[in-house]
């Protein structure tokens, strides 16, 4: 057994709401396994137990050799004993003490000549080195959340918890906030647990993926796959049924984007991407997605994928389909439209997708 | 002006701040962040002086600081003379008085303090008393000096507790408020005029400057005076 973050609980809650969580990751080799779940499905509670700062009413927390928490032995490793960094969504930096003492603040106990050089790595690694004698309030929201990070890693934690840190950014400032956190907890080769309800998130930044839905873990496994093959109806809704694969940006033109995708090229528009961003993830919704059984002449869609279908699944009226056209590409269907189609495992046809209807996502 | 009784009322107001900061800090604390759920009881009693007459809260201390009761005895044996109608009597007697003037300024601030900032420390592996040391009373500051500065206002405006424990001992006991009283008993108003002023401005004067420093935590203030 490697090592293992080991999470069995059960919390309860007021108003009579119970979350019965069971998930274990290896975190062995670092890697960012993202809690996903609605808001209100209680991620948030859920880090809070693993850093500490709630108590389950049952269950386990370990962490690879070291037990956490275990309620039927009544052991609670306090929060300062369990070597985690954790990052609040409104970054809760000290506002009496200046960036650099905000970094500094946890590594007291290195020699100066360490810590100062600590600190310097931080501020250099979060790109904050001109901000280091600011105080917080004259922070932006994006540049108070870098120093949150910083803050968070500069003793080193055996496992970085995020919750929802870039909820509050605008859409710039998260790319490069997760770029730089993705880099960060690599360099350093430092496990992460990133609750979100942020699909593009999870797909920008995960590894792994736990869905958290109505109080249970649903399903994890790999972000992907978690997206592509839910595990059932409850994982379906929360996490959206959507194709993700990741793609290559080939060319950019007048606002069009050629991607590489598989076997086969896809055109999108382009949407708030770097200059140097190359890799990307594609995402189509199923319901973007027309099947029609030769290429239509005249249709204004700019993707016509040639492919055979790989199976049909049925959802009362709605079918789901999906076609290998490269890629596995889910597409949603009405039961009539299967029939007049005569579609079947195994048929040709075309997949249509408009431009306007393949999402980009950066990879972190 | 009897300038014998400004000074004792001066050194009493100070000693009664600079104990009131030593044991109102931790019953502040204690007060702002336990969950015991008959923690109403402690803060009930605290408050007890806002809306007891002096002379009852000072007829229970005089009691129990007295000769016959074992906490009187217990002093008396160890420093060879009794509490009652000395200055260390009276402090302990101004302590007990003023103490919601301190605890409860105090007691505000420290639950003030964003609770994540608290939490951010302890997962930064940072002890509970540093982190009380190094973010809550920093953060607190400004509630902490009204809480000082009343309780040192308050103790310099008292008049019955220091009748009933301290009596009227020229340079130990009588304060500038129990020697407005005499002047005023022995008709001789010039003088009660005089020390009435000053103690009028002086009570201003700090109340103004608490004020301007801190609105929030006069706001979550429930009483007034």
């Amino acid at each position: 057994m490697g090592d293992d973050l080991i999470v069995d609980v059960e919390m309860r809650f007021p108003a009579g709401f119970v979350i019965q969580a069971a998930l274990r990751t290896s975190i062995e080799r670092g890697g960012v396994l993202v809690l996903f779940g609605p808001s209100g499905s209680g991620k948030t509670t859920l880090i809070r137990a693993i850093a500490g700062l709630e108590r389950p009413a049952r269950g386990t927390i370990a962490c690879g050799a070291e037990t956490w928490f275990d309620a039927a032995r009544s052991v609670f490793l306090e929060p300062q004993r369990r070597r985690v960094g954790y990052v609040f969504q409104d970054t809760a930096l000290f506002p009496h003490l200046t960036v650099r003492r905000n970094i500094e603040y946890g590594i007291g106990r290195l020699q100066p000549r360490v810590r100062a050089g600590r600190v310097e790595e931080m501020l250099e690694m979060v790109e904050s080195s001109d901000l280091a004698e600011r105080h917080p309030r004259q922070l932006s929201g994006g540049q108070a959340q870098r120093v949150a990070l910083g803050r968070a890693l500069a003793p080193r934690p055996r496992l970085l918890l995020l919750d929802e840190p870039f909820a509050a950014l605008d859409a710039p400032a998260r790319v490069r906030m997760r770029r730089m956190l993705r880099s960060a907890v690599d360099r350093l080769a430092i496990p992460s647990v990133l609750v979100t309800h942020d699909r593009n998130e999870a797909i920008a930044l995960g590894d792994q993926m736990a869905v958290l839905a109505e109080g249970r873990i649903r399903q994890v496994g790999p972000v992907l796959e978690v997206l592509r093959r839910p595990a059932d109806l409850v994982v379906a809704r929360s996490v959206g049924i959507e194709s993700v694969v990741p793609a290559e940006i080939e060319r950019v033109d007048q606002g069009l984007v050629d991607l590489r995708v598989g076997g086969t090229t896809l055109r999108a528009v382009e949407v708030e991407l770097d200059r140097d961003t190359r890799q990307v993830f594609a995402c189509i919704r199923a319901e973007d997605v027309t099947i029609e059984r030769s290429p239509a002449s005249n249709a204004s869609a700019r993707n016509h994928l040639p492919g055979r279908i790989t199976s049909i699944e049925s959802d009362g009226p709605i079918e789901r389909v999906i076609v290998d056209c490269g890629f596995p590409l889910a597409a949603l269907i009405t039961r009539h439209a299967r029939e007049e189609l005569a579609l079947h495992e195994g048929a040709s046809v075309v997949a249509a997708i408009k431009a306007t209807a393949v999402h980009l996502v950066p990879k972190a | 002006m009897d300038w014998t009784a400004i000074w004792v009322s001066a050194r009493l107001s100070f000693a009664t701040m600079v104990v009131l900061l030593i044991v109102g800090v931790p019953v502040a604390y204690w007060m702002a962040f336990s969950r015991w759920r008959w923690k109403f009881i402690v803060e009930a009693v605290v408050a007890l002086p806002l809306v007891l007459p002096p002379t009852v809260l000072g007829f229970y201390i005089l009691l129990s600081i007295g000769p016959r009761s074992p906490i009187g005895r217990l002093v008396a044996a160890a420093s060879g003379s009794g509490l009652p109608f000395t200055f260390e009597g009276l402090l302990v007697a101004s302590v007990l008085y003023s103490l919601p003037f301190a605890v409860q300024p105090f007691s505000a601030a420290f639950s003030s303090v964003d609770r994540r900032l608290v939490e951010a420390s302890w997962s930064l592996g940072v002890s509970r008393s540093a982190t009380f040391w190094r973010v809550v009373l920093p953060l607190s500051m400004r509630g902490v000096v009204t809480g000082m500065v009343l309780s040192f206002a308050h103790t310099l405006g008292e008049f019955g507790v220091v009748l009933m424990i301290g009596g009227n001992r020229p340079g130990v006991t009588r304060t500038i408020s129990v020697s407005i009283y005499d002047s005023v008993q022995a008709l001789d108003y010039e003088a009660a005029s005089q020390a009435s002023l000053l103690l009028l401005l002086v009570s201003f004067t700090i109340l103004a400057v608490t004020y301007s420093l801190q609105r929030s935590v006069w706001a979550a203030w429930p009483h007034g005076r």
